[in-house]
């Protein structure tokens, strides 16, 4: 059988060192080959961009080289599919190659989407990719005062995260003693400020008591850098002196060329996690459209499953278990204390009051990563 | 009949089904309907509100065996 994983990111990864344990056997007989292509030959840890744009870490600290994260027998090829033929059982790389498979995971993530949104590009400072998370830290540095205003897209990767930036804004410039000349506004697209009830009945109290103000109900519309206002779909409108923001996500631009799912998001049956329609398609992490967060967590639990799932076809020639819908996240609630919410599909989240202790559980995480994208954890 | 696509926000916990209709909406051709599932009753209140603050149509709620069906319609 021929198991191609397209992507290497976390999902990619954890399904293709999951799938090389389950299946060493058979590999090395050769009834079985797993072959990954990525865009790339490093493997970024994304959740540290966080750190990256408030000086926290550095970049080198996000990256390992790719091979060095998967199981021995696993054919990496650092070669992006440009085109799917799905009817063919066929993907065609950006070299030329065409790869046949029997069963494919498709794992390619997304990415922010900054020009969805009129003058937010040029206008506000991001951490979603290394250059922009450095960008920001070093327009952070120059800031001395005035109004920093929190803004965000929707979907967007990692739903914790305009919380987590806004609270380790707030200790970044408490510890520079500038608490009192630089106001935080944080605004949010729901009617609360989180989408999770529980993170929000805890979250609000806490900005009030650090004076953070915010704005519910309020998706960005348009950006107009010249008056350094945003404008609101709500047809409120803010003013800024420094913009933060968190743009909404697209997936990856060649699901879309490929008609695979619009916007990027493949359509992903909930608890099979295999593309609609398609017994031999699986798909992973942020490409899904499944209404769960778009977070390395995610695809973790997911890959798991499709991993099981993919090695049980196999030997059992049929899949054995459904994806529950599992999440797991940390919540940064500033540079020293944390939480976590932990759901599924049927259970909602039960956040408890951010700890010291978290944190450093979340610190040691940053460090843990590689032993869980290699299966170990 | 118009153009109608369904988001099934069932068992969304986050991002929640309001951001679902939220993501989901920009994907719609004006004109079009869209029936959002979800399994939370509070977000069964709250998408209305938010279609009547930014003047989309709202067409209708129903429940069926405990799934909130909310209708909506793009009109921008």
């Amino acid at each position: 059988m021929k198991i191609l994983i397209v992507g290497g990111g976390m999902g990619g990864t954890i399904l293709a060192n999951n799938l090389a344990r389950r299946l060493v056997t058979e590999m090395r007989g050769g009834k079985v080959k797993i072959t990954m292509l990525s865009a790339s030959d490093r493997h970024m840890y994304q959740p540290g961009l966080l750190y990256l744009a408030v000086g926290r870490m550095t970049p080198d600290e996000l990256y390992r080289d790719q091979a060095s994260l998967l199981e021995p027998g696993i054919d990496f090829q650092v070669d992006p599919v440009e085109e799917f033929h799905l009817d063919k059982n066929e993907v065609k790389t950006k070299s030329g190659k065409v790869h046949g498979y029997d069963v494919i995971a498709i794992a390619t993530g997304s990415r922010p989407s900054p020009e969805d949104i009129p003058g937010l590009a040029e206008a506000s400072e991001q951490f979603y990719t290394e250059e922009s998370a450095v960008k920001m830290f070093k327009r952070l540095q120059q800031f001395q005062a005035g109004r920093v205003v929190i803004a965000m897209g929707v979907p967007h990767k990692c739903p914790m995260a305009p919380l987590e930036i806004t609270f380790m804004l707030y200790d970044y410039f408490k510890d520079r003693g500038l608490a009192d000349k630089v106001k935080l506004h944080y605004t949010y697209p729901i009617g609360r400020v989180h989408t999770l009830e529980n993170v929000a009945k805890w979250a609000a109290p806490e900005m009030d008591r650090l004076g953070i103000t915010y704005e519910t109900l309020f998706n960005l519309k348009s950006v107009d850098p010249a008056k350094k206002v945003i404008k609101s779909e709500e047809g409120t409108e803010t003013a800024y002196d420094l913009l933060i923001s968190i743009p909404a996500h697209r997936g990856m631009q060649v699901i879309e060329k490929n008609g695979l799912g619009q916007r990027g998001w493949i359509p992903t049956h909930r608890h099979r996690l295999n593309m609609e329609g398609r017994d031999n398609v699986f798909v992973i992490g942020d490409t899904t459209n499944l209404p769960i967060s778009k977070a390395g967590s995610t695809a973790h639990f997911e890959a798991e499953v499709v991993g099981e799932n993919i090695a049980a076809m196999v030997k059992l020639g049929t899949p054995v278990r459904d994806y529950d819908g599992k999440v797991f996240c940390f919540i940064e609630a500033g540079k020293d204390r944390a939480t976590y919410a932990m759901f599924d599909y049927q259970n909602p989240p039960q956040p408890k009051p951010p700890t010291k202790a978290v944190h450093w559980f979340k610190l040691a995480y940053n460090k843990l990563y590689w032993a869980s994208a290699r299966g170990l954890l | 009949m118009a153009n109608r696509r369904t988001i099934d926000a069932r068992g969304s916990f986050c991002p929640g089904p309001l951001m679902e209709l939220i993501a989901g909406i920009k994907m719609a051709e004006v004109g079009e309907e869209i029936e959002i599932l979800s399994s939370d009753k509070g977000s069964a209140n709250d998408i209305p509100e938010w279609i009547k603050k930014v003047k989309h149509e709202h067409l209708g709620t129903e429940e069926r065996d405990g799934v909130w069906h909310v209708l909506v319609r793009k009109t921008h």
